[in-house]
């Protein structure tokens, strides 16, 4: 167990003499430690120590009564009693003072004038992301139209691999949710239609909805939040680890080894993922049709060939490469981006997933004006 | 004979079907440092690993100052803990800290001092340590290589531990670096009479801090003494390792 440090302090004549006992390491130093750093010897030129009754002494001992000596202005600090090791210390902890320049790192914050600051640093930032965005957007689609004029440059093992790992294996989550939606609408059309004694209209609706919108947006909300991450993550860790100056360095090009693949993977794969959607959304709006309106399956699918637009499937499956892309492209930029740190890298993924989910919204709202006025 | 601050027998280490260490017996005696080599992969980390507690081992028993340390669990390993100080091989910097806070990070956990205190002395470790005080406010990523090396030491010295475990810590520095490393290594060491554990290839810094030598080959310890005694020995990897240009000139310069 180790002692309480206690010290005392005598002044004679410009003189100090500080004595110093018991275990000084750096678990015990509380005790004393702001204390001493206000204590305030006026007028001293020498400091005198009696380390003679000292148990432990470490760095952050030396350093204390370094400081004190510091704070004196005093240089030379007179050792008395102690061991060899101890009388190392001091002088280590005298060397290493800091010189005075260094000892004011707090700036005050001027609250106003952050702000306004902040403010502008942002939107400048916002701006550069766009613009940044549609050069890589412009960029990649340069290097996926050589990798189309030149197949031998594509990779397709890496290709297949993404096709599987954020195709095929997204379709259970894609199916199951569009079926649950699907249903949703189907409730919502019933309650609400049966008041006007309307319900077989219940199947224009959930035809429309899926078709146009639900199926394709589900799919790429959540192959924003399952895809895009993980492209963002691969690529990012990739960064961390400097394995993408490596292959620069090897003569590879990061555009068509890692976001070339993606993107075409995306750009296949989304389409099939919509399909997939469509499919089970229109499945679960059949099946509370049937469960609870009474319309038998086959009406219902008779019904939607014969009163639903096709259209409608068009435009819904229209937007689906544009959607994967938009994935890709957000998810590979985010990870080329990440820095040397940890941090960088959930920063990087945080921001992917909120800029995949905000472009596959607007865009869908642009589509949206774009086919109004086609009148489809 | 001094007293032995880390005692290993019969140890067993391993990956699923990988042995790294079998039946090693190891010895490091207070206050001296005690230089760990062998071959790439032959588990220098990995005994490190053992004896701080990462590596939980199939078998055998590390005792520190003479207390069984395998196997603690909760308050009993945090109280080992404040024995030793680590620097990894990688530095294991915390990367969304800056440098000032990574070395007040284990103050925090294990003293009540104040937090202005604290700054002050983290940054006195840090100038300890050789490092700017200003590189203080800076995040790891931002460093050099030497330089997250030296913020690592600062953060295995905030407690000014007894045992210091060093993973090649001089591996890709410059040689005057390495050189600096070295000496305050050395003047640590005499001043707070620590004990050192030291995984290190740079036969410079064998021959200038290293009291003793341990040669780790085929999973146990293959030969334990002085530079000179294992220079002595018969043992081929022994004789290549001291007897290349490169042990020759480390010898020479010792000299
Ligand atoms: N986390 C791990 N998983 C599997 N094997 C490991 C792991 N860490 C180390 N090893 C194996 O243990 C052996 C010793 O590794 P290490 O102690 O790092 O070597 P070195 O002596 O170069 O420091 C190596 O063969 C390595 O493959
Ligand atoms: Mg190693």
């Amino acid at each position: 167990m180790p002692t309480a440090p206690r010290y005392h302090l005598n002044v004679t004549d410009h003189r100090a003499k500080l004595v110093i006992e018991g275990d000084w390491t750096v678990h015990t130093l509380s005790a004393v430690q702001p204390e001493l750093s206000h204590l305030e010897a006026a007028d001293v030129q020498a400091l005198e120590v009696d380390l003679t009754g000292v148990g432990r002494f470490d760095t952050a001992a030396a350093f204390l009564i370094d400081r004190f000596a510091c704070v004196q202005g005093i240089d030379a600090i007179e050792v008395e009693g102690g061991s060899d090791g101890m009388r190392q210390l001091l002088t280590q902890a005298a060397s290493l003072r800091p010189k005075p320049q260094e000892e004011t790192p707090h700036e005050e914050p001027h609250g106003l004038v952050d702000l306004l600051e902040r403010t502008g640093r942002t939107t400048s930032s916002l701006v550069n992301e766009v613009v940044d965005t549609l050069a890589f957007f412009g960029e990649t689609l340069m290097s996926m139209f050589m990798a189309l004029v030149r197949p031998t440059r594509m990779r397709w093992t890496a290709l297949v691999a993404v096709m599987e790992d954020s195709g095929l294996d997204a379709v259970p989550i894609v199916a199951f949710l569009s079926f649950f939606v699907g249903m949703v609408i189907a409730f919502i059309g019933a309650s609400t239609l049966s008041e006007f004694g309307a319900t077989i209209f219940t199947v224009e609706l959930v035809g429309i909805a899926v078709l146009r919108e639900f199926g394709v947006v589900l799919t790429a909300v959540i192959l924003a939040g399952r895809t895009n991450s993980a492209f963002t993550a691969q690529i990012g860790a990739m960064r961390m680890r400097q394995e993408v100056d490596a292959m620069t360095t090897l003569g590879l090009d990061p555009m068509d080894v890692l976001v070339v693949p993606r993107a075409f993977a995306m750009l296949i794969m989304t389409p099939v993922l919509t399909l997939v959607a469509m499919l089970f959304g229109i499945g679960g709006g059949a099946f509370v049709s049937w469960v609870a309106l009474d319309i038998n399956p086959t009406v219902f699918l008779n019904r939607i060939q014969e009163f639903v637009p096709i259209e409608n499937f068009w435009v819904g499956m229209s937007k689906a490469p544009v959607f994967g892309m938009i994935v890709a492209l957000v998810g590979c930029r985010q990870g080329l981006l990440v820095g040397g740190s940890v941090q960088s890298l959930g920063r990087s993924t945080t921001k992917s997933v909120v800029q995949a989910l905000f472009s596959v919204i607007v865009i869908d709202a642009l589509f949206a004006v774009f086919y109004m006025e086609l009148g489809w | 004979m001094a007293k032995v601050a880390i005692k290993v027998r019969d140890l067993r280490t391993s990956y699923s079907s990988h042995v790294v260490h079998e039946h090693l017996d190891m010895d490091v005696y207070e206050g001296e440092i005690v230089g760990v080599i062998g071959p790439s992969g032959s588990g220098k980390s990995v005994l490190l690993r053992a004896i701080v507690g990462l590596k939980k081992p199939d078998c055998g028993t590390v005792e520190v100052y003479g207390e069984n340390v395998t196997g603690l669990e909760g308050d009993e390993l945090r109280e080992v803990q404040t024995l030793w100080g680590i620097m990894f091989q990688d530095g294991a910097l915390f990367s969304n800290l800056t440098v000032r806070e990574n070395v007040m990070a284990p103050m925090r956990e294990h003293t009540d001092l104040s937090k202005p205190f604290m700054r002050q002395l983290a940054d006195q470790k840090i100038r300890m340590a050789g490092l700017e005080t200003s590189a203080g406010d800076k995040f790891p990523s931002d460093l050099s290589g030497g330089m997250r090396k030296r913020a690592a030491l600062a953060r295995a010295l905030a407690l000014d531990p007894p045992i210091l475990f060093l993973d090649e810590p001089t591996a890709g520095l410059d040689p005057i670096t390495a050189g600096a490393f070295d000496k305050l290594v050395r003047d640590l060491q005499q001043s707070l009479s620590l004990t050192v554990f030291l995984v290190t290839h740079d036969l410079d810094t064998l021959a200038a801090t290293c009291d003793r030598i341990v040669a780790l080959g085929d999973k146990r310890v293959v030969a334990a003494g002085t530079m000179d005694e294992l220079r002595a020995m018969d043992q081929p990897w022994l004789q290549e390792y001291f007897g290349g240009p490169r042990g020759r000139a480390a010898a020479a310069g010792v000299k």
